[in-house]
């Protein structure tokens, strides 16, 4: 719904509004309009904004809720259902809080349990990989098998299988999060160790006497890192995504907590009767982190595969 | 260069040998019941057109490749696994040196670190050591901070020569170990390890399709037939040369 949704109404004046004026751009300005005069400096144009982007909105993030002092359980009935003013710059929702405030208290819960859902599975999957990929043979063929079992099941039913057997809490959509995700990454590191097991140095280190451990900490691990990385940036809008699903189900966190999921699952509730900024301002919160992630990885990618290429093969 | 003679007949047991090895690659045979001795003190020099599988008996004497037949026997220990799960003294007492310097390295390395590697691994690195070694193969110092892409190919293979040598192996498989590079650099690096044959009395398996070159280095040589011959390799059966 946010893809076809208006765009964001105009700047307010208030100094915390500062995150979503700053954060369109990234989707708006992609298609430059000036003349280029350096290709180069062109197709960095997007990798910029969405950098500032992802800075504007870290900051915000971080300095907002030590600034604001927000009590989440608090309700001001008298201004339920405002539309954007200079008071509160977005409006409010069906029992009078800030939509912007609540939607930067929501992108730091929703990051932040999408961070270390994304960390989770990456362990996890890492350490799948790297032992079904380093010890081959039984041991390999039994773990993918494991992975294919689930991979076989769709992840947000197993994700809300696995929530539904806590009580809503950020550990529970870490949790579920982590241990429906780990496949990617297991499927990563195993053909990454694959294919560097085959290459001559790590047989010239194996020649030269390096044990197990020393092979994989010297040699795998520091080839693996680049590329973990990069799964776990892309991981983290994704497991953001599945937050805010469990979240709008009623299942991922709690629902004072101002949670982006939480906040679209009220605000839709409201929509009907025009309060069109209650599920909106939380939708461009997960859309355009999300955009700017994606340029930012693919940027990374881009840089770091031709390197690693000219390594190889020159 | 001219052989140096070998020293006095060693004894029978003290050779690393390949007896009957035969690999296949899927249902490819490569190797198909190969013999080969390689002797301490003596260079071996190992022919054959490419793709007749030299690179893959070198892998195999050098324990990185299991056979699917035959024996291997170190200095009369009979080798029993292979690659990680080889006994760390047998994989360092064969050290292998490849034909492409630039795959046989950590490209995240400096060359300091790539030749104190095995050194490191035995929990006896040592900068002076490694310093000397590198000296021995003809690196200056102002290399040996720098990382693989920073240095030519036959720098390269120098730091391959004295990470080769760090652990004293006994025997020195060179697979192609200069067909890369330029007449002088080869001549330099083929003068290293005689001098380090020399020295430490080490057997040497010189891997080359380079007939001229194995025929001023090596004491004997051993030709190894086309793919899919069976028959295995006899001394100086190479009417070409």
């Amino acid at each position: 719904m946010t893809a076809a949704a208006p765009p964001p109404p105009p700047t307010p004046p208030s100094p915390s509004s500062d995150p979503v004026s700053a954060a369109s751009p990234p989707s708006a300005k992609a298609p430059p309009s000036r003349p280029r005069r350096n290709p180069r400096s062109a197709s960095r144009r997007p990798v910029r904004a969405a950098a500032a982007a992802l800075a504007v909105l870290g900051l915000a993030v971080l300095l907002v809720p030590p600034l604001a002092q927000l009590d989440q359980q608090l309700v001001e009935l008298r201004s339920a259902g405002l539309p954007p003013s200079l008071e509160h710059p977005l409006g409010t929702d069906q029992v009078g809080r800030d939509v912007l405030l609540r939607s930067v208290y929501g992108l730091r819960v929703s990051f932040l349990v999408g961070l270390v859902a994304a960390l989770a599975s990456m362990v996890i999957g890492g350490l799948v990989g790297l032992v079904a990929g380093s010890l081959g043979g039984t041991p390999d063929r039994l773990l993918m098998r494991l992975v294919d079992g689930f991979t076989s099941v769709p992840h947000l039913l197993l994700g809300i299988f696995i929530v539904a057997l806590f009580s809503p809490s950020p550990a529970a959509v870490v949790v579920s999060v982590g241990v429906t995700h780990w496949t990617t990454a297991a499927r990563i590191v195993r053909s990454e160790v694959l294919s560097l097991r085959a290459r001559p140095f790590v047989e010239a280190a194996i020649s030269g006497g390096a044990g197990r451990g020393r092979v994989v900490r010297r040699h795998l691990l520091p080839h693996l890192a680049p590329h973990l990385l990069l799964a776990t940036v892309l991981m983290v809008p994704h497991a953001v995504w599945h937050e805010t699903a469990l979240s709008f189900l009623g299942l991922g966190l709690p629902p004072h907590l101002a949670s982006l999921g939480n906040m679209i699952n009220d605000g839709q509730r409201s929509l009907l009767a025009g309060d069109w900024w209650s599920s909106l301002v939380p939708g461009l919160f997960i859309l355009v982190p999300t955009l700017a992630l994606g340029v930012l990885a693919q940027h990374w990618r881009d840089r770091l595969t031709p390197r690693l290429r000219s390594e190889l093969f020159q | 260069m001219k052989p140096v003679p070998p020293p006095a007949a060693p004894r029978r047991t003290a050779v690393l040998e390949a007896r009957d090895v035969t690999v296949r690659y899927g249902r490819q045979v490569v190797l198909d019941g190969v013999s080969l001795t390689v002797e301490p003190g003596r260079v071996t020099g190992l022919a054959g057109p490419s793709g007749c599988g030299k690179s893959t008996l070198a892998r195999v004497l050098a324990l990185m490749l299991r056979p699917s037949g035959g024996a291997v026997t170190v200095d009369g220990t009979a080798v029993r696994r292979w690659r990680q799960r080889a006994p760390r003294g047998l994989r360092t007492a064969v050290a292998l040196l490849y034909q492409q310097p630039r795959l046989a390295v950590d490209p995240r390395l400096t060359l300091t670190e790539i030749i104190a590697e095995p050194l490191a691994a035995a929990g006896r690195a040592d900068r002076g050591r490694v310093a000397a070694l590198a000296a021995e193969a003809g690196l200056t110092g102002d290399l040996l901070g720098r990382r693989p892409h920073e240095v030519s190919d036959g720098q390269l293979q120098r730091a391959c020569v004295a990470r080769a040598l760090s652990l004293e192996p006994r025997y020195l498989v060179c697979d192609e170990m200069t067909t890369m590079l330029d007449a002088s650099t080869q001549a330099h690096l083929v003068a290293v390890v005689e001098a380090y044959r020399e020295r430490s009395g080490a057997g040497v398996l010189a891997v080359s399709h380079d007939d001229a070159l194995l025929v001023r280095w090596a004491h004997h040589r051993v030709r190894l037939g086309d793919p899919g011959d069976a028959a295995g390799p006899s001394d100086h059966a190479d009417p070409g040369k």
